[in-house]
């Protein structure tokens, strides 16, 4: 990967994950979040890990963000206002966050500023490096993950199903008795 | 420095090859759509009267081609008052970008050799192309997602929440297709699927995916055509009860844009099902060669000649399912909307883990793909 089209990428990403935090309409937020997630999916993919870049791009850009498009229609959230409160309080605020981001760079640049191109055999990242790894070395954990998401399937299910008519009615009837025997 | 800028030209022929298929659709929808419902059609238009005064019958070409295009891009652009002016202006090209750069990885040649150098006829030869295009394909949502939601309008909103719903919903079901197709040939590279239908069965039937996955080739053209949002699955638009849906407060270039997107996914879906079923650029009983008919005759072809045949064959197979696709389009009526969510979701989806299940014991019986 070139290493120009590396920091535009790196420096899109966290431009826009900015966006997430400063925009106030959250669908702007949310587009902003779509950016960062696809500069993502590139950099992975500009990093030999190309299954992983485009199921990135298939899976939190292209589904989760619509489902989280979705929950924003829904709620229909208005533009978030302007913060309020009193001034002393947000100086502060601004005095912390700022002592927090100080922190963080004198302790995490030096350590961490260092571009090394990693060796790797020839086809890692590809699709059947990253399934021969999947079905041998982590197959049980592959397993009890598909396992999770089944049951958390049918948990959506039960919890999204229409209760039918009979079943009201047996409620319906198991409440009046209980009623009836408190009073 | 040759490999980047022969990508670069096939990449943006490609682009060129699906916006005049996106036309070829449009001029079907004048045209074609008056042949099916025995009406005239578009016949107003001409620019010398030349044909008329042969008797020639006007075939609505000017009409297509010239005088609409000038109506659509000189209209006034109008937004709307309270509209997301931002969101408004970027929607209809978030809508047809991904659609675009989704060609590229169509395959629409063998390689072919010119002047000593050997050219792979595929854009960008990526060797996970089938998640590139679900990839692309899952990012087209939000065109249409954000155009009805930033027009301020209660039937744009409508309109977009449907295209939404109904686009996600289809996208698994055309998922689970592929996955079915990509254990068939037990490869992503699309341009290897191609090479993997080349030969015959049984001396005579060409090795084409849809003799072995007639179930997948129906559910994916099932969800391409759900995923173009056209008839039978246009209710995003539905003109009767949304009036236009996500675009109805869309007018001039921006709206052409949202049709043409329908247009191009439309050209985009016929050629991932003449890449994935119809052997792609593959001429049936072609080979480096020549023609080897069933009975053992050989019609020796010059290598280039086969070459440029293959990428014929390929046009005119698609030209024929965007035909066929159009002829859908103006045949079947509407679906309501629980019958096509309850088609996605309990007819698709079911129906493509079956054919998995299917596919994956017959992949091991055969001892595997490799």
């Amino acid at each position: 990967m070139p290493a120009g089209l590396f920091w535009f990428l790196a420096a899109l990403s966290v431009l826009s994950a900015l966006g997430v935090v400063v925009q106030r309409n959250p669908v702007h937020c949310l587009l902003s979040l779509v950016l960062t997630l696809l500069a993502i999916a590139v950099l992975f993919i500009g990093q030999d890990a190309v299954v992983v870049g485009f199921l990135q791009a298939i899976v939190y850009a292209g589904a989760i963000m619509v489902l989280f498009l979705f929950v924003i229609w829904l709620l229909n959230l208005p533009a978030e206002s302007r913060p309020t409160g009193h001034l002393a309080l947000r100086f502060f605020g601004a005095v912390a966050v700022a002592a927090l981001m100080a922190e963080l760079l004198v302790f995490a640049l030096p350590a961490r500023l260092q571009i090394r191109a990693a060796a790797h055999a020839a086809g890692y990242g590809s699709i059947e490096a990253l399934s021969q790894t999947l079905f041998s070395e982590y197959l049980i954990a592959f397993e009890v993950t598909s396992v999770l998401l089944l049951v958390a399937v049918i948990g959506a299910v039960a919890l999204a199903r229409r209760t039918t008519a009979a079943e009201m009615q047996e409620r319906g009837a198991a409440d009046k008795a209980e009623i009836e025997k408190a009073a | 420095m040759i490999e980047l800028v022969v990508g670069a030209i096939e990449a943006i022929l490609m682009v060129l090859i699906g916006l005049h298929l996106a036309i070829f659709l449009l001029y079907f929808e004048r045209k074609g759509s008056a042949l099916i419902q025995d009406r005239v059609g578009a016949n107003r238009a001409a620019i010398t009267g030349f044909g008329r005064k042969l008797g020639l019958p006007n075939l609505g070409i000017v009409n297509t081609l010239v005088a609409d295009p000038l109506k659509l891009f000189t209209k006034e652009d109008f937004v709307p008052d309270g509209a997301d002016h931002f969101l408004h202006g970027l929607a209809p090209f978030l809508a047809l970008f991904p659609v675009l750069i989704t060609f590229v990885v169509i395959p629409f040649g063998d390689t072919i050799t010119v002047g000593g150098y050997t050219f792979n006829l595929q854009a960008a030869n990526l060797n996970a192309a089938a998640l590139y295009l679900l990839a692309t394909i899952g990012i087209g949502v939000y065109g249409v997602a954000l155009g009805g939601w930033a027009s301020n309008n209660r039937w744009a909103l409508l309109g977009g929440i449907r295209a939404t719903a109904q686009m996600i919903s289809y996208e698994i079901a055309m998922g689970l297709a592929l996955v079915s197709v990509i254990m068939t040939y037990g490869t992503l590279d699309l341009q290897e699927m191609v090479r993997a239908q080349g030969g015959v069965w049984f001396g005579f039937l060409p090795r084409w995916g849809i003799f072995v996955q007639p179930l997948a080739f129906v559910l994916l053209l099932t969800a391409g055509v759900a995923e173009s949002k056209r008839v039978p699955f246009d209710l995003p638009e539905g003109e009767s009860e949304l009036i236009l849906g996500y675009m109805v407060e869309y007018s001039g270039g921006k709206q052409a844009a949202f049709m043409f997107t329908d247009f191009a996914e439309q050209a985009l879906t016929a050629m991932m099902l003449v890449t994935f079923f119809l052997g792609g650029w593959q001429v049936p009983w072609l080979y480096r060669d020549g023609f080897h008919l069933p009975g053992g005759h050989l019609i020796a072809v010059a290598p280039l000649a086969v070459s440029l045949l293959g990428v014929v064959s390929f046009l005119v197979k698609v030209v024929v399912l965007c035909a066929f696709l159009g002829l859908v389009r103006w045949t079947l009526p509407r679906f309501r909307y629980d019958q096509l969510m309850r088609l996605g979701w309990k007819g698709l989806v079911p129906l493509g883990l079956a054919n998995i299940l299917v596919t994956a014991f017959i992949v091991v019986a055969a001892g595997g793909t490799h």
